[in-house]
């Protein structure tokens, strides 16, 4: 009679979670500004239109620095929020093993994020009547921007796991996306050049987010971006779930 | 046995919340645990719970300890926090079948718990209203229905009536003993009328440490009331 015990739990929760999004007014709120944010940038300061060009660069090179901040926004209630309510030793005195609690939130939240994600499909849509536009690459730009949310969501959970204050989750979790981004940027990586050489700058590269994200771009799905994305997103869920498992220990 | 603790020990810190408490439990006892606020009864509570581990000592249910295997050891422990924590925005339909389904139940099976526990917590019609639109009597309910939904021997309930209205407590604690009847509950009240109305034992608690372990009865017989007991047996300062 009984499934899985480990996967249940975490079905369980990953539904719970959905639909908590979706009863109260914050994913709609989230995915309004973020569908508003995205068109802003892509439009107004990418010039989508105007590179007569039919291809969505623009539109994907806006991703990191939206999804930076909205991602946050989105994954910072996930285990703050229950640890501020006590509904945290609910779901802890549950028989269920942490990594199914961890997983089921990351995975709700990263639906959230898939679906915000979803809702730009218009635009590619109608990239495909103004021109030709190469789609195998914006497919797999389209995927490597959900695995980078992924990444932030990730991120986002570990950052709540650590407080029950969501803002404060918020903010670590933007500045530390921010510092993983931006480690990747020319101006940034000029500076450690100029300090440490660039043995350095090349390794520090390699760790930021947008030059994974930027290799996918290009069109190839590169087996060391995805490595890195799941990598750093398992990191950060196995940071959570001993954030978590920690609160057994007093 | 249903279960057995020995040597609990926790410290916060430099504070010893938990102190060397062991007392063991078996069917049809309801044990009222007793004690002034921060005298370590919520936090024994929630080591026989597994949401805190213990320093030293063992909490087992069924034998099996529950901080080595914890799963297994929760499958048969209801548990109710302290205050009763829950999803506001659920209703306790959606809440309990949560809870049921996060206990590995199948659908049908949750729903089939959900039905009975909302039965025996009475909870009508509020079952599909918000829980945050809810009486604080039946919050509580709620909490009670998830902690029975599996339908465990043994019962763990922290303040169970605080916060209740005099009609609530007294189907809250008309539960209890229906419960008790052939499982086993340990209840924490601040109450002691309540202890002498329901438990067949009382369980004083002071600074971490168990102070008495007696039917109400006998320690009201040998203080003269429970109340002077109470008094007398722990030092009634107030701690952090």
């Amino acid at each position: 009679m009984k499934k899985q015990p480990g996967l249940a739990s975490m079905m369980a929760v990953y539904r719970r979670e959905v639909l908590s999004y979706l009863t109260t007014p914050t994913a709609y709120v989230f995915v309004a500004v973020f569908l508003f944010a995205i068109g802003l940038f892509t439009f107004q300061v990418g010039g989508l239109f105007e590179q007569r060009q039919a291809d969505l660069a623009p539109f994907f090179a806006f991703h990191p620095w939206i999804f930076m901040v909205f991602l946050p926004a989105v994954a910072m209630r996930l285990w703050a929020e229950e640890s501020r309510s006590g509904a945290i030793e609910l779901l802890l005195t549950l028989p269920a093993p942490t990594w199914a609690l961890v997983l089921g939130k990351f995975l709700a939240a990263w639906t959230i994020a898939a679906v915000a994600l979803l809702l730009t499909i218009p635009l590619w849509v109608t990239m495909n009547f103004l021109g030709s536009p190469d789609n195998s690459a914006i497919f797999t730009g389209y995927l490597a921007s959900l695995l980078m949310a992924g990444a932030y969501i990730a991120i986002g959970s570990a950052m709540s796991a650590i407080t029950p204050a969501q803002i404060v989750a918020f903010v670590l979790a933007v500045l530390v996306s921010f510092v993983l981004t931006a480690l990747g940027l020319p101006l940034v990586l000029d500076f450690f050049t100029g300090l440490a050489g660039g043995a350095v700058t090349e390794a520090l590269a390699r760790f930021s987010i947008i030059h994974h994200f930027d290799a996918a771009q290009r069109g190839v799905v590169e087996f060391r971006s995805v490595f890195y994305f799941v990598s750093l997103i398992a990191l950060c869920l196995g940071w959570t779930a001993l954030a978590v498992d920690a609160r057994r220990g007093g | 046995m249903l279960l057995q603790v020995d040597g609990l020990r926790k410290t916060f810190g430099r504070r010893v919340a938990v102190d060397g408490v062991g007392f063991s439990l078996d069917v049809g006892e309801i044990v009222g645990f007793l004690g002034p606020n921060g005298a370590g009864k919520t936090t024994t509570m929630r080591m026989i719970a597994g949401y805190l581990e213990p320093d030293e000592g063992a909490a087992k249910v069924f034998n099996i300890d529950v901080a080595r295997e914890r799963r297994r050891a929760q499958e048969r422990v209801g548990y109710l926090p302290e205050g009763a924590p829950l999803y506001g925005e659920m209703t306790p339909w959606t809440f309990l079948r949560f809870v049921g389904e996060a206990r590995g139940m199948t659908r049908e099976a949750a729903r089939h718990a959900v039905r009975r526990a909302a039965q025996d917590t009475r909870l009508g019609d509020t079952i599909d209203q918000p829980i945050e639109t809810l009486s604080k009597g039946f919050r509580r309910r709620v909490g009670l229905a998830s902690a029975l939904l599996h339908d465990p021997l043994l019962l763990v309930l922290d303040e169970p009536t605080d916060g209740l209205d005099p009609n609530q407590r007294h189907s809250v604690r008309d539960l209890i003993r229906r419960l008790g009847q052939d499982r086993g509950l340990i209840i924490s009240t601040h109450s002691l009328e309540e202890v002498e109305a329901v438990c067949t034992r009382a369980i004083i608690i002071d600074q971490g440490r168990i102070v008495a372990d007696a039917a109400p009865a006998a320690l009201a017989g040998e203080h003269g009331s429970l109340e002077k007991a109470f008094e007398a047996l722990t030092r009634g300062e107030e701690r952090a």
